[in-house]
């Protein structure tokens, strides 16, 4: 098996535990945590499929990513802070004032 | 002064501008000083003027700028002082002034104080654009401006509903007036392409009047004179008027306003020469208001209803004059008025102070005594309205009886015989009045009893100064004054030689109403109850004033309500627009309840669609790669 593949098979992986992390967890935090496992196998599909072909946008679309990222939890991290001091919890179903 | 007539004119302004922004901050001392200091300098100016006119003889004009020009017409606002104006301005300016300070004492302690001045004043300023304007158009600011200043006194005391709704009705019905009276404006512009006064009057006087029916303006103008001056069948706003404080009814629906009909009239005096129908409309309509509102007067028992009454029937009379051609002697009446009007009702407004709220006749009587100031003011204002000689009534009243009967322009017997039987009821009733307030025997509550004090100084010196000019005033030969500007009219010669019994008659008109309102309410109570007894049917038609509120309202103000309530909001507004909408919101909201189920607030069920979606894209774009 030639490591390109194993690399992507990797992302692949990270990015279904994400994936899958994201869509079965209930604490806020841990489905938080579980995006930038799935934006990591993003990263790194980007990064092996790059050195393969010797492209340099892939390696550019990383860093774009990684301020995405950074900014995101730059704003997701208060947006959480203040839902968990005024619900007290960090359980996405108490989070369901918009129910219709 | 490049300007004196725009001063007279924006004074009044100022003061309503300096009362209304800061009067209410500023104290009582300093909105009295305003609200009177101003309108005396602008009387002062007038006297001015007035001395430069009968100087040079040519009337001042003084114009300020051009409001619109467009196709080579333009409207000009701009001032015009003549012989009729001056008359007018001394009036308005003069009895103006003296209200103003008798109104420091009568409002002293009300709470809207400075707004009372600042509404007084702008008042002053409308009517005063009124009097001194050059063309129609400025004419009916003021008329539209004094309406205004009308509703805003009318309901001073807005707290109380029904007076609130006695300025309502005011504003109404004179809208009606208005209307007339615009079209009248319209009409004559289309005709002679000028809304100046001096232009019009000397197109219709001259050999080729200008094409259109002069009978038609004149009915227009006439019913805007009938909303403002409250003749039949527009009167019904002036009784109700009375709700406004005392010195407001004296300056506004008695003194000044109310006559701005009968000024507009002789005004557009050629228009009427050129007209005689239009004339004999205004001859009948005023002799049948004079008669009917002399008679409600007999039996109102509201000190102030009383004089309403007498204002609506004594500019009745004025408009008599009108009819017959006699202009001048309807502004010397117009004048006379002003005075002994504005004196009773001011003596009224003392009376009802010092029974602190008392208006009705009934509960009065023996006061001449308590307050003598109040009592030989009114008394000699009484004998002046009444017609008794020399006072100033009865001089400018024997001319309107005499040339209602000689006037070769529409006089008659039949108008005569009206204007006399009003002329008997005016003394009766007023003595009447006279009467009951101030002779016999008390007949009010030991409180009231208690309260009785005569009113202070600038109150009572306001009631002598007027009480002067009601005695004397008569002597100041207005017609004659006016005659290059209104002449009087011819004679007929077969009615010549009744002049002299003319003035013996309408002499004893006033002594036999004086001595029947002696002998009824001067007497034993028995005599006058005996007479209401034996009249009953007609007292209740007198007391219920011929039901003319009954029949608008049955006629008019029910239909309407009638229309509003079941067509326009039943049918138009809750069936038509409401439901419109109503259905158009209730599909959104079925529609927003059914979709509204997919938002369940459960995070991972979305993810679940999201990623539902991002397959189902991806497998399309597999598809069809």
């Amino acid at each position: 098996m030639d490591k390109t593949q194993l690399l992507v098979g990797l992302g692949v992986m990270l990015f279904a535990a994400g994936l899958v992390g994201v869509m079965v967890r209930r604490n806020a935090l841990v489905m938080l945590m579980c995006m930038e496992l799935m934006l990591n196998g993003v990263n790194l599909t980007l990064v092996s499929f790059a050195q393969q072909t010797g492209a340099t946008e892939g390696a550019v679309l990383v860093f774009l990513v990684f301020v995405v990222a950074a900014a995101e939890v730059a704003i997701a991290i208060p947006i959480l802070l203040l839902l968990a001091r005024a619900r007290r919890t960090l359980d996405v179903e108490a989070y369901a004032d918009l129910k219709g | 002064m490049t300007h004196p007539l725009l001063l007279i004119v924006l004074l009044p302004l100022a003061g309503f501008l300096v009362n209304g922004l800061v009067g209410g901050r500023a104290g009582p001392r300093f909105v009295s000083a305003v609200g009177c200091g101003l309108p005396i300098a602008a009387f002062a100016i007038t006297v001015k003027c007035f001395l430069d006119l009968s100087a040079s003889g040519a009337p001042i004009v003084d114009p300020v700028y051009t409001w619109a020009a467009f196709d080579g017409h333009s409207f000009e606002v701009a001032f015009v002082f003549d012989r009729l104006a001056a008359v007018m301005t001394l009036i308005v300016t003069g009895v103006g002034s003296l209200i103003h300070v008798y109104s420091i004492g009568y409002m002293k302690d009300d709470r809207g104080y400075a707004r009372y001045f600042a509404y007084l004043n702008v008042f002053l300023f409308f009517m005063l654009m009124l009097v001194l304007g050059k063309s129609l158009l400025i004419l009916f600011v003021g008329w539209e401006g004094v309406g205004l200043a009308s509703y805003l006194l009318i309901g001073f005391w807005f707290e109380d509903a029904a007076k609130a709704r006695a300025g309502k009705k005011a504003f109404i019905t004179n809208r009606v007036g208005d209307a007339g009276f615009l079209l009248g404006m319209f009409v004559l512009y289309q005709a002679v392409g000028t809304l100046d006064m001096g232009t019009i009057n000397a197109a219709f006087a001259s050999a080729t009047p200008p094409a259109v029916s002069a009978t038609l303006v004149g009915i227009l103008l006439f019913i805007g004179a009938t909303g403002k001056s409250a003749q039949i069948p527009l009167h019904v706003w002036l009784p109700d008027a009375m709700a406004g404080p005392t010195p407001v009814s004296a300056l506004i629906h008695a003194a000044t306003m109310v006559t701005a009909g009968v000024y507009m009239t002789a005004r557009m005096s050629a228009i009427y020469l050129a007209a005689p129908e239009a004339s004999q409309v205004i001859a009948v309509v005023g002799v049948a208001t004079a008669f009917f509102a002399a008679t409600i007067a007999v039996v109102q028992t509201d000190i102030k209803k009383v004089l309403a009454y007498s204002t609506i029937s004594q500019l009745g009379l004025m408009f008599v004059a009108i009819g017959v051609g006699a202009y001048g002697v309807a502004i010397f009446h117009l004048y006379t008025h002003a005075f002994f009007k504005a004196c009773l009702f001011l003596g009224a407004g003392s009376v009802i102070h010092a029974l602190g709220g008392e208006q009705d006749i009934r509960k009065m009587g023996g006061l001449a005594r308590r307050i003598p100031i109040t009592f030989v003011t009114f008394a000699v204002a009484t004998a002046a309205i009444a017609g008794i000689p020399p006072l100033a009534g009865f001089f400018s009243k024997d001319e309107i009886l005499w040339f209602a009967l000689a006037s070769d322009r529409g006089g008659s017997t039949a108008l005569f015989a009206a204007a006399s039987v009003t002329a008997l009821l005016t003394a009766f009733y007023m003595f009447r009045l006279l009467w009951l307030t101030f002779f016999g025997a008390s007949r009010m509550d030991a409180k009231t009893e208690h309260h009785v004090h005569e009113s202070p100084p600038s109150m009572t010196g306001v009631l002598v100064v007027l009480a002067i000019g009601s005695a004397i005033g008569g002597f100041v030969a207005i017609p004659h004054y006016l005659e290059p500007l209104l002449p009087l009219p011819a004679v007929q010669s077969a009615m010549a030689h009744l002049e002299h019994p003319v003035v013996y008659m309408s002499v004893a008109l006033g002594f036999i109403g004086l001595a029947a309102a002696a002998y009824f309410f001067g007497g034993a109570a028995k005599r006058a109850a005996g007479l209401r007894a034996r009249f009953a049917g007609l007292h209740r038609v007198l007391s219920g004033k011929y039901f003319v509120d009954e029949a608008y309202d049955a006629l008019l103000a029910r239909p309407l309500t009638w229309i509003s309530e079941r067509v326009f909001l039943g049918l138009g507004d809750r069936m038509l627009l409401d439901g419109t909408l109503h259905g158009l919101t209730g599909f959104a909201r079925r529609t927003a309840g059914v979709l509204a189920r997919v938002q369940t607030g459960n995070l991972q069920f979305y993810l679940f669609l999201a990623v539902l979606g991002l397959v189902a894209a991806l497998g399309w774009s597999w598809q069809h790669g």
